[in-house]
C-alpha cells in the first residue's frame, strides 16, 4: 500500500505553539505519505487539532518546521497552504448554508485560484485542477466547469450529491461531503480530516473510512484525526498518537493491541467501569403512548411507551435519527408532545409541564448538544452552575443573588468532578472544551443528588478518560438509587451501561432486552425494523 | 371617473420608483449582512444635495441626481466605518444617522437658502408612438428618463448577485462571514462595498424626490419613505423583484391619497397620511407569520464580524 517515495508528501518537526503561554505543542512531528491513511490519534486536548492546524496555515507556529515533499513553507494563511495543496476539513464545516454546493465549492476555488495565481513565483506550485487561466473566464461556464468537477469527483468517491441543493437542506453526513469535495476541487492532494466521524452514525462513518480508503488509493496523503480507536485499527495504515502537546508513538495500527493504543493514548490504563448488580425499584418514569410531530406533520414518535425504574439505567439504542432526538426533546419540555403521558412517581403527568418545573422535580438533564442546549458559552462558569437553582431561592431572593456563594459552589462542583482547564471560576464557559463542558453540565445537574436522570450522548465527542468520567457518573447515580434513562446512538455505551435495553426504530420502541444481552440480537432490532 | 384612474396611474411610476431604489439600496447592504435603517436620512441627503446642485449648474438634472448620489454615498461611508470597523450596534448606528442626517440636511438647506425654489428639474421624456397608445401610453411612456432606468437597474443588480463573482462573495458574507473569510474573501471590504453601493441608490431615489418630483426642496421633504424602504426590504424577503412588486404597491397608494381628498372624498387627513404605515405593519405582520421559516433572511443579517484570532 504505502509507496515510498523520497520525502513524505507533509511532514512537521519540532513544532512548538504556545496559547497565553500555555503550551498546545511541544516539539511535536508528524509525517504523511502519498496513497496512505495516517491516523492521528489522541485525548481531547492532546494537540491532535492544534498541530494539523499548523499543517493547514490556521495556526503560525512559534518554533519548528512544515515541509511539502521535502521543500520547507511558511504558511500566513490557510490560502497559502491550500496553494501548496494542503486541505482540511474542520469538525465545524465552513460552509454558506444558504448557498447552494455548486456556489460553495466555487467560493472556495476562486480564492485558492487568485492566491495561486498571487504566489506562483515557483513553477511547482502549479497543476492544481482548476487553472489560473480560469480566473479570465465567466461566472456561469465557471459554475458550469465546478458543477463537472464536482460531480466527477462525486462519482469517483462513489457518492451521488446534487449540487444544486442548498446547503442547509442537506445532512451532517452531506455537508461533510461538501467540505471533501471543496478540498478536492480546489485541488488539495493531502487532506486532513479534523474529528470526521464524531458527528456521523456507524454506518456514515464506515461509507466516510471507504472514501477514504479510495482517496488514498487514488494518491492522496489522507490524515484522520480521531480519537475512535475503531476507526484507527479498522482503516488506517498507520498510526501517530499524541499526548499532552507531544509525539509519544507512530506504529502500525494492525500490529498494536487495542490496550496498547489505549496505553499510550492516556499514558496509563484506561480505567475499567465497575458496576454492582441492579437493585430496581418502582418504577419512577413512565412514558405512555409518546407521539410527537415534527412541523411538517411527518411522525417522530409513534406511541412510544417505556418504563425507568429507579435504581437502573434503561438504555435506548438505535441508529441515529429514529426519534431519539425527539425522545429526550419532549422528555426535557423542549418539544411538547402532541398527544401521550409522561408520568412521574408522585408528581403525576408532566407531559406538558415547562422545563422550569421539570427541573423543580428533580430531573437532571444531560442534552446531546451542549453548548445549545445546556451551557451559555459567553456567560461565567459559576453563573452556568448556578442558575438551575437560582429560581429556587438557592442564592438569595428574587432581589438579592448571592453571587459570592454560587462562585463557591460552583469551585466546589467543579473539583468536585474534575473539570480540567478552569482557570478562574468566572471565565466563560465556552472556552471549556468539549468533555469539561459536559463535566460542568454533570456537575450542575448532580448538584443535589439526581432522582431522575435523563442523558443523551452523553460522552460523544469525548475522549477516553472524559468518556469513564462521565460513564462513573451515571453508574453512581443509579448506585445511588436514581432512575437513569440513557439514549446513545453509541451501542458500546448502551450494552456497557444499560440494565435493560430498548431499541428504537422509526419512532417505536421496537424490542427490550435485560441485559447481559448479546450485541448481534439488538443489532439485529436496530436494522430489522429500520 | 377613467380620467380619474388615468390622472393616478400616470402618477404611480414616478412615485414607486423613489421606494423601489431606496428598498433596492438598502436590500444591497443587507444581503451583506448589515442590517441598514439609513434610509430616511440618506434619502434626505441625496434629496438636499441634488436640489443643491440643480441650483447651482442650472440644467443638467443628470448631473444634480449624480451628485445626490454621491452625497448619500459619502455619509454612508460614515455608517460604514461605524458598523464594520466599529462593529457599533447596527440598529442604534443606523438610528443615529438618520436623525443626523435630518438636522444636517435641514442647516445646510437653510444655510444655503435652498428652500422653496422650483427648479425645471427632470422633464417627461415622451417615447414616439408609445406614448399614443390609450392609457397605458400616458402611464408608462410619459415619465422621466429615471422611470426607465428602474426595470435595467433591477435587472443589474440581480445579475451581479447572482451571476458574478463579486455577487457570489456579497452573499456569501451576508449569510455565513466566518465561511467567506475562511475562503479568503475580505469581509469589511466586501462590506464597505455593500454600503456604498446601496446608499448611492438610496441617494438617487432622494435625488428623484426633490428633483425628479415636486422639483423643490424642504426640510424632511422624505417624509417617512424611507422607513417604509425598509419595511419594504421585509415584505420582498431580500428578493429584488419582490422589492420592486411592493414599491409599485406603495406607489399606487401615494399617489391615490392626494386624489381621493381632490375628488371631494371626505376622509380626515391625517386617516389618509396614516394608511402607509398601517399597510406597512400589516405587510409585515403578514410575512412574518408566512415566513416562519426565516429562510430567506440573511443568516448574519445584524450581526457584526469579528475575526477569531488565535494564531
Amino acid at each position: 500500500m504505502t509507496v515510498t517515495t523520497a520525502a513524505p508528501a507533509l511532514a512537521l518537526s519540532g513544532v512548538s505553539k504556545r496559547f497565553d503561554g500555555f503550551p498546545a505543542l511541544d516539539g511535536a512531528h508528524f509525517s504523511v505519505r502519498e496513497g496512505e491513511v495516517h491516523a492521528l490519534l489522541g485525548e481531547n486536548g492532546a494537540g491532535k487539532s492544534s498541530l494539523m492546524n499548523v499543517a493547514a496555515g490556521l495556526y503560525l507556529p512559534d518554533e519548528g518546521e512544515v515541509r511539502v515533499d521535502g521543500v520547507v513553507r511558511r504558511f500566513s494563511g490557510p490560502l497559502e497552504a491550500a496553494a501548496c495543496r494542503i486541505g482540511m476539513v474542520h469538525q465545524h464545516y465552513k460552509l454558506v448554508r444558504a448557498l447552494s454546493v455548486a456556489e460553495n465549492v466555487m467560493l472556495a476555488a476562486m480564492a485558492v485560484e487568485s492566491q495561486s495565481a498571487a504566489g506562483d513565483r515557483s513553477a511547482d506550485k502549479v497543476g492544481t485542477t482548476a487553472s489560473r487561466a480560469a480566473l479570465r473566464t465567466s461566472y456561469g461556464s465557471r459554475l458550469a466547469r465546478i458543477r463537472a468537477l464536482i460531480d466527477d469527483h462525486a462519482a469517483r468517491l462513489g457518492f451521488s450529491i446534487d449540487h444544486r441543493r442548498a446547503v442547509h437542506t442537506l445532512s451532517v453526513a452531506e455537508q461533510q461531503r461538501v467540505e471533501i469535495l471543496k478540498a478536492l476541487v480546489t485541488g488539495a492532494r493531502i487532506l486532513i480530516l479534523d474529528e470526521p466521524t464524531a458527528v456521523l452514525t456507524d454506518e456514515e462513518a464506515t461509507r466516510l473510512l471507504q472514501t477514504m480508503r479510495t482517496l488514498a488509493a487514488a494518491g492522496a496523503a489522507v490524515v484522520l484525526v480521531t480519537h475512535r480507536l475503531r476507526d484507527v485499527r479498522e482503516h488506517a495504515d498507520r498510526v501517530t498518537v499524541m499526548r499532552a502537546g507531544r509525539t509519544v508513538a507512530e506504529c502500525d495500527p494492525r500490529a498494536t493491541s487495542t490496550a496498547e493504543l489505549t496505553e499510550l493514548i492516556v499514558g496509563a490504563a484506561a480505567p475499567a467501569v465497575t458496576r454492582k448488580a441492579a437493585a430496581p425499584g418502582v418504577a419512577r418514569l413512565a412514558i405512555r403512548n409518546l407521539t410527537c410531530r415534527r412541523h411538517d406533520g411527518f411522525e417522530v414518535l409513534a406511541n412510544l411507551s417505556l418504563k425507568v425504574r429507579s435504581g437502573e439505567i434503561y438504555g435506548v439504542a438505535g441508529v441515529g435519527g429514529n426519534g431519539q432526538t425527539e425522545l429526550v426533546e419532549a422528555l426535557l419540555g423542549i418539544e411538547p408532545p402532541v398527544s401521550g403521558e409522561v408520568i412521574i412517581d408522585g408528581v403525576g403527568d408532566i407531559a406538558m409541564a415547562s422545563p422550569a418545573a421539570r427541573q423543580s422535580i428533580g430531573v437532571a438533564a444531560i442534552p446531546a448538544d451542549r453548548y445549545r442546549l445546556a451551557l451559555a458559552g459567553t456567560l461565567p462558569i459559576a453563573d452556568n452552575y448556578g442558575v438551575t437553582r437560582v429560581a429556587s431561592g438557592a442564592y438569595g431572593s428574587v432581589l438579592w443573588v448571592d453571587f459570592r456563594r454560587m462562585r463557591q459552589e460552583a469551585a466546589a462542583g467543579v473539583r468536585e468532578f474534575d473539570v480540567q482547564g478552569v482557570r478562574r471560576i468566572e471565565q466563560p464557559a465556552g472556552l471549556l472544551s468539549g468533555g469539561n463542558a459536559q463535566k460542568l453540565v454533570i456537575a450542575r445537574e448532580f448538584a443535589s443528588a439526581p432522582w431522575l436522570v435523563v442523558a443523551h450522548s452523553p460522552s460523544r465527542g469525548l475522549d477516553v478518560r472524559a468518556c469513564a468520567d462521565v460513564q462513573r457518573r451515571l453508574i453512581d447515580a443509579r448506585e445511588a438509587g436514581a432512575a437513569v434513562l440513557l439514549v446513545s446512538e453509541d451501542l458500546e455505551e448502551v450494552l456497557l451501561l444499560a440494565d435493560r435495553i430498548g431499541v428504537m426504530s422509526r419512532g417505536r420502541l421496537v424490542a427490550e432486552f435485560d441485559a447481559p444481552v448479546d450485541r448481534q440480537r439488538i443489532g439485529q432490532a436496530m436494522v430489522d425494523h429500520a | 371617473m377613467m380620467e380619474f384612474l388615468i390622472a393616478w396611474w400616470a402618477n404611480v411610476p414616478e412615485a414607486a420608483a423613489a421606494y423601489a431604489l431606496a428598498a433596492l439600496g438598502l436590500l444591497l447592504c443587507e444581503r451583506s449582512g448589515v442590517l441598514n435603517l439609513t434610509a430616511e436620512g440618506l434619502m434626505l441627503v441625496g434629496a438636499m444635495a441634488a436640489m443643491g446642485a440643480a441650483l447651482q449648474i442650472e440644467g443638467y438634472p443628470g448631473m444634480a441626481l449624480v451628485v445626490g448620489m454621491l452625497a448619500a454615498a459619502l455619509v454612508s461611508l460614515l455608517f460604514a466605518l461605524l458598523v464594520v470597523t466599529l462593529r457599533v450596534n447596527q440598529v442604534i448606528a443606523g438610528l443615529a444617522i438618520v436623525f443626523f442626517c435630518q438636522g444636517f440636511t435641514q442647516l445646510l438647506g437653510v444655510m444655503f437658502d435652498w428652500q422653496n425654489h422650483p427648479v425645471p428639474g427632470l422633464l417627461p421624456v415622451r417615447i414616439p408612438l408609445l406614448a399614443d397608445i390609450p392609457i397605458i401610453g400616458r402611464v408608462l411612456f410619459e415619465q422621466n428618463g429615471v422611470v426607465y432606468l428602474i426595470v435595467p437597474i433591477f435587472f443589474a443588480v440581480q445579475w451581479v448577485l447572482h451571476q458574478t463573482r463579486a455577487g457570489l462573495r456579497l452573499r456569501s458574507v451576508g449569510e455565513n462571514p466566518e465561511a467567506a473569510d475562511a475562503a479568503g474573501v475580505s469581509v469589511p471590504l466586501v462590506r464597505f462595498g455593500a454600503i456604498v453601493a446601496g446608499s448611492a441608490l438610496i441617494g438617487l431615489a432622494g435625488g428623484l424626490l426633490s428633483v425628479g418630483g415636486v422639483k423643490m426642496w424642504f426640510p424632511d421633504m422624505a417624509g417617512g419613505r424611507g422607513w417604509i424602504a425598509v419595511a419594504l426590504v421585509i415584505f420582498a424577503r431580500w428578493q429584488p423583484w419582490r422589492a420592486l412588486a411592493g414599491a409599485v404597491l406603495f406607489g399606487c397608494i401615494e399617489s391615490l391619497v392626494p386624489r381621493i381628498a381632490a375628488a371631494g372624498i371626505r376622509v380626515p387627513q391625517y386617516f389618509m397620511l396614516m394608511t402607509p404605515y398601517v399597510i406597512t405593519l400589516v405587510v409585515m405582520a403578514w410575512t412574518a407569520w408566512k415566513g416562519r421559516s426565516r429562510s430567506s433572511e440573511p443568516g448574519a443579517l445584524g450581526q457584526p464580524f469579528l475575526r477569531e484570532e488565535r494564531r
